[in-house]
């Protein structure tokens, strides 16, 4: 049979794997075969195949990429819309349109469409529903209609135990991002025409970068329907129509409402931050959020030492242990901070492991340290009989220390939390331990550098730097020697 | 630049200096902080960072940029790994290049937050249906977690597959100094194979299907090929080996924990090395041959056997059978991580 010339694709289908092949693979009367060549014409006619990226389903669409003479992605099942979100993000100024049917965009693939169209990615869904899956042997989609017999409801779709139909352009269009929203068909010549035009719009949508655009189409499926092709049209215009009538559900560009959009209130805590211009990664990166510090350099001659810091969560054991490995740095040493994580955090103990060394660190878990800081009863528990003979332990005067530190462990009782009361800053019961930690030299590193670190983590709290430094002087003065 | 960040944080910006322009990802702990760094540093940049609604889209979404020709990412823990095989799966199918971190928890199921390695399997013998491979690093550090993304993004692009970061939660969470390169790379040209949206791109297909047997076949015979010449990126590292009588053998955070006992043993007298493969797959199976000929081997691992049965295979496959048939394991899992005096009270028994 002669086939004429199709606008929009290719003059020979040799991706199908046969010499010279210009027919479809889709069977007589299917709707499949009028949508790719409504969509085929309107992207030739339109000039649009230059920077068109079509990203093609599986099921019966899958080749679209045989047809359509613009560039393709083809994406795994039910997740077309999902690629054409990484299509159209990678590439704004392509026109993306994603090609999927029933099964694969209301099924297995309905959660990534919606929330694209709820993300209202600028890219046209092209949605083809023939109330069922058709490339795997006609069964149930969740657009089959009630009592329609498919190969998986052999006594027809039972509601009471399959549900109702899917209304896809029903749901979508509760969402608030969607700039067009519209179902179609192509059962008879009339309703080809204005799918034509439906299909224009969508195409011209994604021409002016103007959003999310979903157009449904009703295709008879006469394979699967058991229908010779007139029947299967008879049946997608009056079964399928009563279900699914046909209409424009929005058009904002146009006027056509969808929802109404909700009012927000002006916020300043809800305001987005818009990000005008753009930097290097070095121009970025350059802003110290740290400590501006030198690389680390090897010297054998310092000793690895190991440090743990615990207490509960909100008394600055993390922050604290920070200052250590940042005054570490400052002194070329190689340094490494880990902290508790996951739920441990949030709420309860928490703790943290540092360790400093002039040479690289093996492993990171600080199983014997050289020095505890402890802030509460349970961390003492936990930790004061791992502290390795000859260490130190620092613990806040609070905490019973019934059960004796190992044999060669100095503990040093501090009154940490106390002091920081006294002075009027209970938060700063870290700076206490920072300052006993100075005191009884147990860190190996400067009390210079251990201040500078001190200084740098008030970086976003420059008014609180002087009180801290005044802190670490009285609280050295006040413990015992 | 030197900086002084998480491992999470390292990874990031390593994907930046790397010329990645879009993140996909969901979060799940212990790798949030992916997220985070992502979410404002890409945008910062003039990059796009898209908070999809599952692992299943971020990974698609990754097919569609990579299709698309751009570089991209996500990062995910063991749950979220999973979900994405079929994904991971299709892009060495369309032979895509992308970098996924995955970012161990311990498992299986839900499991917890806390450290493990068990993914290893997954993320190293192509987790997903068919046969195909991606190319898997492991860093140790923080400063690794940023040169080896950048790594994970040269060879992705170079061998057109998906590449691993794989680390775990320790790793993660953990902070170390990095020194940041001094500039960006500059992006790969993909327009030969890529659905850019430009004329010259038009006739480009980007797909995973082919119908026909043969030519299915003939696919994947090209990939077979492709992996056997990506062994020629294999990277591992020796420390203490040339005269060890024991040869720790670890990648990742336990290869850190390997380090120490071998120091710890070395100065009880103890000869014990280690060798660590810092790419998992291609394995650097002739490295490990030579650090492991006439040695006693013990595989440092926090699974349950899984990187120890990988090394007896690679041994074996080198020709060393007898070393290969003697491969001991010390592991732990759940979480827990092996401890220094484990591993040498182990060695010293052996």
């Amino acid at each position: 049979m002669a086939i004429i010339e199709q606008k929009g694709m290719y003059g020979e289908f040799p991706r199908c794997g046969k010499a010279h092949a210009r027919t479809t693979h889709y069977c007589p009367g299917c709707g499949h075969g009028i949508i790719n060549k409504l969509i085929a014409e309107a992207c030739a006619e339109m000039g649009l195949q230059d920077s068109t990226i079509f990203v093609d389903p599986v099921g019966c669409g899958v080749f679209t990429y045989y047809y359509w003479d613009a560039a393709h992605v083809s994406a795994a099942h039910g997740r077309a819309s999902a690629a054409a979100t990484g299509v159209c993000r990678a590439r704004p100024d392509a026109v993306t349109i994603a090609y999927q049917g029933d099964g694969d965009l209301g099924a297995i693939g309905f959660n990534n469409a919606f929330q694209a169209a709820s993300r209202g990615e600028h890219f046209g869904c092209i949605f083809v529903n023939n109330s069922l899956y058709g490339m795997t042997g006609g069964q149930m989609a969740p657009t089959t209609l009630e009592g329609e017999k498919t190969t998986t409801t052999p006594f027809g779709r039972d509601p009471s135990l399959t549900g109702h139909p899917l209304h896809v352009c029903e749901v979508f269009n509760q969402l608030q991002a969607p700039t067009y929203i519209a179902r179609v068909s192509v059962a008879d010549t009339k309703r080809i025409y204005a799918c034509k035009r439906a299909i224009r719009r969508v195409l011209e949508i994604q021409q002016k970068h103007q959003g999310y655009a979903l157009l449904e189409i009703l295709a008879p499926c006469p394979t699967n329907f058991r229908m010779d092709a007139m029947k299967a049209a008879k049946f997608c215009m009056e079964e399928m129509e009563r279900e699914f009538p046909l209409g424009t559900f929005r058009d904002l560009e146009n006027g056509v409402a969808g929802v109404a959009p909700t009012a927000h209130p002006e916020s300043d805590v809800l305001a987005v931050k818009p990000v005008p211009q753009f930097p290097t990664c070095n121009d970025l990166f350059a802003v110290p959020d740290g400590i501006d510090a030198p690389s680390p350099e090897n010297d054998p001659a310092v000793p690895e030492r190991r440090f743990k810091f615990a207490g509960y969560g909100g008394q600055g054991i993390l922050s604290l242990g920070i200052c250590v490995a940042e005054a570490a740095r400052l002194e070329k040493r190689h340094s490494l901070w880990f902290p508790s994580y996951g739920p441990e955090q949030r709420g309860g103990s928490a703790n943290c492991s540092v360790v400093v060394s002039g040479t690289p660190i093996g492993s990171p878990a600080v199983d014997h340290p050289d020095v505890l800081v402890c802030m509460n009863q349970p961390s003492y528990e936990r930790f004061a009989a791992d502290v390795k003979p000859g260490g130190t332990i620092i613990v806040d005067e609070s905490v019973p220390t019934d059960v004796p530190p190992p044999a060669g462990v100095t503990l040093r009782k501090v009154p940490a939390i106390r002091l920081a009361e006294e002075f009027g800053v209970p938060k700063a019961a870290n700076t206490m331990m920072l300052a006993a930690l100075r005191k009884y030299k147990v860190t190996g590193l400067d009390d210079a550098s251990l201040e500078t670190a001190l200084v740098a983590s008030f970086k976003k709290k420059p008014q609180l730097v002087e009180k801290n430094r005044e802190l670490l002087r009285k609280a050295e003065a006040a413990f015992d020697a | 630049m030197t900086k002084f960040v998480k491992g999470n944080e390292a990874v990031v910006m390593g994907a930046l200096y790397a010329g990645c322009d879009l993140y996909f990802g969901y979060p799940i702990t212990p790798a949030s902080e992916i997220a985070h760094g992502a979410a404002k540093w890409f945008p910062e940049l003039g990059r796009v960072f898209v908070q999809a609604e599952c692992e299943t889209a971020s990974v698609n979404m990754m097919f569609g940029a990579a299709g698309a020709g751009k570089q991209c990412m996500t990062a995910t823990s063991g749950p979220g790994f999973s979900l994405m095989q079929e994904g991971i799966s299709y892009l060495a199918g369309a032979e895509l290049p992308a970098v996924l971190v995955d970012v161990m928890r311990a498992g299986p199921g839900l499991g917890n937050v806390y450290p493990e390695q068990g993914d290893y399997t997954p993320a190293v013998k192509g987790g997903g249906h068919g046969n195909y491979q991606t190319f898997t690093i492991a860093p140790a550090s923080v400063q690794e977690m940023c040169d080896y993304t950048i790594k994970a993004f040269e060879m992705a692009a170079k061998w057109r597959t998906p590449a691993i970061v794989l680390v775990d939660g320790l790793q993660g969470q953990m902070m170390e100094s990095v020194t940041l390169p001094e500039a960006e790379k500059p992006r790969p040209d993909f327009s030969d194979w890529a659905a850019e949206g430009s004329a010259k791109t038009r006739p480009n297909l980007v797909k995973s299907i082919y119908l026909d047997a043969a030519q299915q076949e003939q696919f994947n015979v090209h990939l077979q090929e492709k992996y056997a010449r990506m062994r020629e990126d294999a990277q591992g590292e020796a420390y203490l080996a040339d005269d060890a009588d024991v040869l720790l053998v670890a990648y990742g955070v336990s290869s850190r924990v390997a380090r120490t006992a071998a120091e710890e043993l070395r100065r009880a007298g103890v000869k014990a090395g280690l060798f660590r493969p810092i790419t998992l797959n291609p394995f650097p199976r002739e490295a490990l041959a030579a650090a492991a000929k006439d040695r006693k081997i013990l595989c440092v691992e926090l699974d349950a056997g899984q990187f120890a049965d990988d090394v007896r295979v690679q041994l074996a496959k080198a020709g060393l059978g007898a070393e290969a048939a003697g491969v001991e394991m010390i592991h732990r899992m759940g979480g827990e991580v092996v401890t220094v005096d484990a591993v040498v009270a182990r060695v010293k028994g052996m």
